[in-house]
């Protein structure tokens, strides 16, 4: 039995995929979900094998919704128009639907991955997709996190600075720190170089909160924040400083 | 033509008008003094006289039926000169035996001269004048023929609004198995919006009926893709039947207001729509829901609305005919339209 779950906002979408499934007996839905949140919790609850799902969605995204879930499954994109999008999915041949699709694209779809299955295959593409589609103009202006079970949209502009802990990032905002499973080098891709400023291997700091830096060590400064808080600043996090600044 | 490429040219005609008229006095037995002298200064009034015809007309050219007033100033300025040669001039050269009585003899052939100097003159600038008019016209008409094309695709490529079109064909392709007598509906509709959309050109004015008509041809599209979640409605005042307002204003507005409220929040949302009249202004609101932590009021003025308050720019030359106003969880934006006396 293969276990799916559907998500997209648009109901009649969902109900299409439905009934090309009707042919597919040794396929089970298990769930349909209007949106990215219901879609975070119906699949850590049902673990399921494979996933369809919509790119634009209400609140977070399909890229959003999956950067939440700890090991996402399998998933087959749909999508009626994203041009970022789809050059994402076409860099890492992820297998992606445009709506409207048929039946027998749609069944193309699904066997190719039942024999990657077989061949047992796995979905580390999932990954480099997410990766790519971090740096879509959308993805840019916000950031999607959860904390004690909830899911947080944090708009880029509230970040004061990021620090690096061991597998996350650690987003200092001024509700509070959040953790977040990228990279620094993720976020030095996907903000943007006038608005945040890798000041040290460890850490990030956006340029407007910054009040003054202050010599600290030999070839090291610290930077004060509106905050209060203070952030080292390595040498070539200075020079970069000074470029932004137009020092 | 250039203007340094002009003035060799003048230069040119005028030493051969001189040696050649000089050549002529010089022929009738006058000194060589008296014949340069007298070429020098019917040759050189007569071409500063060319040259004020030509600088004249720059600042005039008549139109096509009043090409007689060219050969009338012709005529005249040809004539001055004559008139002057008979009185003005100067005296030493007055002074020379029989060169007097020879200038009112030969007065005849003078004006004559003067007049085929100044016809040809007029003649030339008239062409060269409307040539560089036809050009300057050509010009502009091919400057403006490419902002409209670019306009063009330009709305084309707002108006087709791929992601709305796609996702409409789909709800249209699922509803084909289970609700084929939806799906035709849903068919009949798309077209009729795509129709309306495609016969509205950017400048026209058309009634605020007709606008909403259109209007709600697309809101009952999204109506059928989002289901439930989706209620719009549009309420107008008996006293706006009759006012107009230019073609697809209103479209952006309700399709930001649909993009933020649906895309911002999870819920079921409404978008009222309400036109009423202000002081002999017709009136638009359109309201959305929107989530103020995950966007700020600022964000409101997206592309959407940027471009309607440009258009309404352009069209009546005023910023202030697009409000928009983020309440608590409202994002409202209003536009009012003067009406076309």
């Amino acid at each position: 039995m293969i276990r799916v779950i559907l998500i997209d906002d648009e109901p009649l979408a969902r109900m299409v995929i439905r009934e090309y499934l009707a042919d597919f007996p040794q396929v089970e839905v298990l769930q349909e979900c209007n949106d990215g949140f219901e879609g975070v919790k119906a699949i850590h609850q049902h673990q399921p094998d494979l996933i369809f799902l919509d790119i634009q969605m209400p609140k977070i995204n399909g890229f959003e919704m999956l950067e939440l879930i700890d090991q996402p499954p399998a998933v087959i994109f749909t999508t009626a128009f994203d041009e970022f999008a789809i050059r994402a999915f076409e860099t890492h041949a992820v297998d992606y639907l445009l709506k409207p699709f048929n039946k027998e694209r749609f069944g193309k779809a699904l066997q190719k991955w039942i024999d990657q299955q077989k061949a047992g295959g796995k979905n580390e593409s999932t990954n480099e997709v997410l990766e790519e589609a971090a740096l879509t103009p959308s993805q840019k202006e916000r950031v999607v996190i959860k904390n004690a079970g909830k899911i947080k949209i944090i708009p880029v502009q509230d970040i004061i600075w990021l620090e690096a802990a061991d597998d996350y990032v650690k987003l200092h905002t001024r509700e509070g720190a959040f953790l977040k499973n990228k990279t620094m080098g993720y976020f030095e891709k996907s903000l943007s170089p006038d608005q945040f400023v890798r000041t040290h291997r460890s850490n990030m700091v956006q340029v407007k909160e910054i009040t003054r830096l202050e010599p600290y060590e030999k070839e090291t400064w610290l930077a004060i924040l509106r905050s209060g808080e203070k952030v080292p600043v390595s040498k070539t996090g200075y020079t970069k400083l000074k470029s932004v600044l137009g020092l | 033509m250039s203007v340094s490429k002009f003035w060799t040219v003048f230069s040119a005609c005028w030493v051969i008008a001189v040696t050649l008229q000089a050549k002529v006095v010089y022929g009738f037995g006058f000194s060589f003094q008296t014949a340069l002298i007298d070429s020098l200064i019917s040759v050189g009034t007569l071409s500063l006289l060319c040259l004020f015809l030509c600088g004249s007309l720059a600042y005039y050219l008549p139109e096509k039926s009043k090409y007689i007033y060219l050969v009338v100033w012709s005529v005249v300025l040809a004539l001055l000169w004559t008139l002057y040669l008979k009185w003005g001039l100067p005296k030493p050269s007055t002074d020379v035996p029989g060169y007097v009585d020879f200038v009112e003899r030969s007065l005849i052939v003078r004006f004559c001269i003067g007049l085929l100097a100044t016809g040809s003159v007029a003649l030339a600038s008239l062409l060269w004048y409307s040539l560089q008019e036809q050009k300057e016209v050509e010009k502009r008409r091919t400057e403006s023929e490419q902002m409209t094309r670019e306009a063009e695709l330009y709305k084309l490529r707002q108006q087709l609004q791929p992601h709305f079109l796609f996702n409409s064909l789909n709800s249209i392709n699922a509803l084909i198995g289970s609700r084929p007598d939806q799906a035709r509906h849903m068919v009949q509709q798309l077209s009729d919006f795509l129709r309306s959309v495609l016969k509205k050109e950017e400048s026209q004015w058309v009634s605020l009926g007709e606008e909403l008509q259109s209007l709600q041809l697309y809101l009952d599209i999204e109506k059928v893709r989002f289901g439930h979640r989706l209620d719009a409605t549009i309420d107008c005042d008996e006293a706006t039947a009759s006012m107009k307002i230019p073609a697809m204003v209103l479209q952006p507005l309700v399709e930001n207001a649909i993009k933020f409220g649906l895309y911002d929040t999870t819920e079921a949302i409404q978008i009222p729509i309400r036109a009423y009249v202000d002081k002999g202004l017709l009136m638009v609101t359109v309201q959305n829901p929107f989530d103020p932590i995950t966007h700020s009021p600022k964000s409101g003025t997206g592309f959407g609305l940027s471009s309607v308050r440009r258009r309404l720019y352009l069209l009546f030359a005023r910023n202030d005919l697009l409000e928009t106003t983020a309440g608590e969880q409202i994002f409202t934006a209003t536009v009012k339209i003067p009406q076309p006396a």
